[in-house]
């Protein structure tokens, strides 16, 4: 019954089990919520904590809610959700990224001065939407979830209310964003009107079935602009350096991994499932242009939050390489890349902005200098973090490449290939000059730093901990991620044939 | 344990004893002379362990011992596999005898952050070993960027004025040529679903690897542009200079004697290994670029106002006889093209200490700031003078024999590039002698140079071992070749009837 994809309308109301299906989403919700309430009962010094604590609380609840929804797959609410391992990888992924960046945001908030328990609210009910759009199948629910999240996004970009580049950000992120997401919801509309359905597998079914009409390419590419703005890859990535500079730190590190996560998320279930052919040429183009803009940008650039929104451009693109591979390695490749990046992107972004401190000063390469030998746990706990990011062996990051390069070469995409190594040969030249302004300049002013307060070490270690055991014992995480790329995929299995693995080209092409 | 047992792990204990020890340096309080006592302490016992790889090697026999081969990581289908042949192992044994005289020699020259670099040290000395031991291409490619990260920090961290620029070039040269690599074992993975270095030989030289002939070149070109950046073969050697003369003296010595061969082994390995027929019809130009190796880099040398830039241009000529010896295709040619590697590493690496310790007392490299110290330092000028001659292939040393084998291949290939090879040879002996004769006869023109202290016991230790080996390894080379010599007969195996043709000509 659960399991009948013909459309439900037989079913009255919601099961109970439906709700154990969105079961974090509504623990999250309701945390969410909690803070909002309690924030103006509360003193305000006193509660900014409490409020913190309360939505730390949350994030663990909802973690340990994903085990519930994990112990039942199936469809929900009329076919609009569908929890499967791919949708629980997500969950937990983006859950703990938002723990991770609650944890960091304790001190940054008490050194920034910023005084708002809305802020905790807004992290928590922006994971809700992203954590849905990890779930949703249905293309509307999965518009709503992105609005979910990036309006959320939007307010906490502005955060730092004092600093006019912190509300240029904001703006600059709201109008663009909206354009995104029209796009997107313009794109809906018209596979809507191509194939008379919103749910991706009966989309997917009826492009199978008859040939493809126009207007579904069209749809497939104002989707793909939307999603590509959200994950920042290019040639929509323009909003980024400005938007990760203005933000303040801690919610950087979560935009740059959190959403971007399940903004692929949805892009890996329409462009495997909904397998449209032509797919493969967008993909290529926007990869190769979002690992070549995203490096050559990273190389000139002083600032350091803004040199990791140029990598993680960069990364956004080696990520969509995934994308143009085989479904079952490239869904794999892609989520094992969303997991370790974010483990390396949050611990790099949270000792940034522990390091920037008041008023975010300190976020030039040259106030780096010479911090190897005045704060080395510091400094190696950063080193690891950008050797992870450029792929150095021994870390998440070479894994996430090595395994996103070779299912593109399983693909026969050589060219594919050549670039993105060579793009990580160069991209290592800017995560370098970091490491060098650390370990191999004198330092010629005085840069307080604080020592790490509980909360961010916590947050530290559990990202070191993610990137190390990513790089040494990545196989259980890739098993995991290969057999929920084996559901999703089969699940569409008997009317699509999978193209053979060595023809990069869909069969249809 | 009986050596049998021994025999199984001893490949990582080898391996992984540096990395241990740097581990638990990282926790030592600050004290400099225990620090050092340690490194030093675990140097040597590395080298002991070493030892038992020659002991209780199998001459003869042309397959990989001592291998240990675990499943590691299931999807990609990656093995901790390790093994040696003739070859290998005495590029094992060099790296264990040279680090131990890196501590030696650093016993003074370092005193800031004495701790990071020697664990920096250690950390470098498990990721050589594990280059040459791993026959898993994962593996391979895993230490062999290992390798970057230590010694860009050994450049960067404790290197002289320019020590940044020439971190970052070291750096971006053989990682982005590195890459190329990758793209071909990913492209090798996809086709054969292993990174076992036996199991892709064996499937490439079985025909069973679908689309090989088209790919077969740029699979080629991939392994071999990584490995010739890292030779480094001209004209991919611009780095080279700049990395040695920043380089901290063990940094040099290192560089000098162990990474370099990091990409003549590569070459002899996998591109040999594994592309046989495209590196024989490759073989003409890579020969042409060792030739203008040879006799560019001693040109150069020759003209060096600064000591150890010319030391690291003699590398370059002297690498390219590696890889004349290695394109040759003969039996002698690829024995001698080994033995340059062993004696290159050891010369070169005492040359470097020598530099070393001049540049201790005085603080520079321009040769023109010396002369005369022969009267001045005479143990270290007669030291010096025996490392010229073994560098400079002086019979009875060890530059001679690797050298001699490797023209008498090229001969064998080509008399022309016998004839241009063996021209380097006068070239090495006047670019030594002519530095050697500037830095040590004449008159001593620059007082402070009056001053100068002689050799101490921790340079004679450092030195004297390289020494000893230079004067073994020439007037007995059997105990290396007898098994190298095994171990090259099989690399040559897939051409042995083309080379009898090349030598029935």
């Amino acid at each position: 019954m659960i399991s009948t994809l013909h459309p439900a309308y037989s079913q009255a109301l919601p099961l109970s089990a439906d709700y154990v299906r969105i079961l974090p989403e509504i623990v999250l919700s309701v945390f969410g919520m909690i803070v909002m309430v309690l924030e103006p009962l509360l003193e305000e010094e006193q509660g900014q904590k409490v409020l913190g604590q309360i939505a730390l609380v949350g994030t663990l609840a909802a973690l340990g809610s994903t085990w519930f929804m994990a112990q039942s797959p199936g469809l929900a609410f009329f076919n609009m959700v569908q929890v499967d391992g791919f949708s629980v990888f997500f969950h937990v992924l983006i859950i703990a990224i938002a723990a991770v960046v609650i944890l960091s945001s304790y001190e940054y908030m008490a050194v920034q001065r910023i005084r708002a328990g809305e802020y905790y609210a807004l992290i928590l009910l922006g994971v809700v939407g992203m954590a849905l759009m990890s779930s949703a199948i249905e293309l509307v629910l999965i518009f709503i979830a992105l609005e979910i999240s990036s309006i959320a996004s939007y307010v906490l970009t502005g955060f730092r209310r004092h600093e006019a580049a912190s509300a240029e950000a904001s703006l600059k992120y709201f109008l663009l964003g909206s354009f995104a997401t029209a796009f997107f919801l313009y794109g809906v509309a018209l596979m809507f009107g191509a194939t008379g359905s919103t749910n991706i597998d009966q989309i997917g079914r009826s492009l199978q079935a008859a040939p493809v009409p126009l207007l579904a390419f069209v749809a497939v590419a104002l989707m793909f602009v939307g999603l590509g703005f959200k994950v920042a890859a290019a040639p929509f990535h323009i909003w980024t350096p400005d938007v990760y500079e203005g933000a303040p730190g801690p919610i950087v590190g979560l935009m740059s991994t959190a959403p971007k996560a399940a903004a692929f998320a949805v892009l890996l279930r329409i462009m495997f499932v909904i397998n449209v052919p032509g797919r493969l040429w967008l993909i290529w183009v926007t990869a190769a242009l979002s690992m070549t803009l995203g490096n050559v940008g990273a190389l000139v650039q002083d600032n350091v939050k803004r040199l990791l929104a140029y990598s993680s451009i960069a990364h956004a693109g080696y990520l969509l390489v995934a994308f143009a591979a085989t479904p079952e390695l490239g869904t794999s490749a892609a989520m094992f890349y969303t997991a370790s990046y974010a483990a390396m992107n949050m611990g790099a972004f949270a000792v940034v902005s522990h390091f920037a401190g008041a008023g975010e000063r300190y976020v030039t390469l040259e106030d780096y200098k010479g911090l190897g030998r005045s704060s080395p746990l510091l400094a190696a706990t950063l080193t690891i973090f950008l050797l992870s990011l450029i792929g150095i062996p021994m870390t998440g990051g070479f894994f996430a490449k090595f395994y996103v390069f070779s299912a593109a070469v399983k693909a026969n995409l050589i060219w594919l290939t050549i670039i993105g190594v060579l793009n990580s040969g160069v991209g290592a030249y800017y995560y370098l000059r970091v490491i060098v302004m650390m370990y191999m300049r004198e330092s010629r002013k005085e840069v307080p730093v604080a020592p790490i307060p509980l909360a961010l070490g916590v947050a530290l270690a559990v990202c070191m901990a993610a990137t190390l055991y990513l790089g040494l014992f990545p196989s259980e995480v890739l098993r995991y991620a290969q057999d929920s790329a084996q559901q999703v995929i089969q699940r569409s299995a008997p009317e699509i044939p999978v193209p053979a693995p060595v023809s990069a080209v869909p069969a249809s092409l | 344990m009986s050596a049998d047992n021994l025999s199984s792990v001893i490949l990582t204990l080898v391996t992984f004893t540096p990395l241990v020890g740097g581990l638990l340096l990282i926790m030592f309080p600050r004290r400099d002379r225990d620090i050092r006592v340690f490194a030093l302490v675990l140097s040597l016992l590395t080298f002991v362990l070493s030892l038992h790889l020659p002991v209780h090697f199998r001459r003869g026999l042309t397959d990989f011992q001592f291998q240990i081969d675990r499943a590691w990581i299931s999807t990609p289908n990656i093995h901790y596999h390790m093994g040696i042949d003739g070859i290998s192992m005495w590029l094992v044994v060099l790296t264990t005898f040279l680090t131990p005289l890196c501590v030696l020699i650093s016993w003074n020259s370092v005193h800031e952050r004495v701790k990071e670099f020697f664990i920096i040290l250690l950390i470098l000395e498990t990721a050589l070993i594990g280059v040459f031991t791993s026959l898993d291409l994962f593996l391979f490619y895993f230490f062999w960027e290992a390798t970057l990260i230590p010694m860009a920090l050994l450049i960067g961290i404790f290197g002289h004025e320019r020590k940044v620029y020439a971190a970052v070039k070291f750096f971006m040269y053989t990682m982005i040529a590195s890459t190329f690599m990758l793209a071909a074992i990913l492209w090798l993975y996809a086709h054969t679903g292993s990174f076992d270095f036996m199991e892709i030989r064996g499937q490439i030289a079985r025909g069973a690897v679908p689309q090989f002939p088209a790919a077969a070149q740029w699979l080629f070109l991939g392994f071999f542009l990584a490995f010739a950046v890292k030779v480094p073969l001209f004209p991919f050697h611009t780095w080279l200079p700049d990395a040695h003369v920043e380089a901290p003296t063990a940094g040099s010595v290192l560089l000098a004697g162990v990474l370099l061969k990091m990409g003549t082994y590569g070459m002899l390995r996998f591109n040999l290994g594994l592309f046989p027929e495209q590196s024989r019809h490759n073989a003409w130009w890579v020969m042409v670029l060792a030739l203008i190796g040879i006799i560019y880099g001693a040109l150069v040398a020759m003209v060096q106002p600064n000591m150890k830039k010319l030391i690291a241009y003699s590398s370059v000529s002297h690498l390219g006889f590696v890889v004349l010896g290695i394109f040759s295709f003969t039996q002698a040619g690829l024995n001698g093209a080994m033995f340059v590697m062993l004696a290159h590493g050891i010369s070169t690496g005492a040359l470097f200490m020598l530099a070393g310790i001049l540049h201790e007392r005085r603080h520079t490299y321009e040769i023109s700031e010396f002369g005369g110290l022969a009267g001045t330092m005479p143990v270290y000028a007669a030291t010096y003078l025996f490392i010229v001659l073994a560098s400079g292939g002086l019979p009875l040393l060890n530059g001679f024999i690797g050298e001699f084998l490797v023209l008498s291949g090229a001969f064998q290939a080509k008399a022309v590039y016998g004839i241009l090879g063996a021209t380097g040879v006068i070239w090495s002996a006047v670019y030594l002698l002519w530095m050697y004769q500037r830095v040590f006869y004449g008159k001593v023109t620059h007082p402070v140079n009056n001053s100068l202290g002689d050799l101490s016991g921790f340079e004679k230790s450092a030195i004297w071992p390289c020494a000893a080996a230079s004067l073994v390894m020439g007037i007995a080379p059997i105990l290396w070749l007898g098994a190298i010599d095994p171990a090259v007969q099989a690399a040559l195996a897939p051409w042995t009837q083309v080379v009898s043709r090349v030598v029935g000509q």
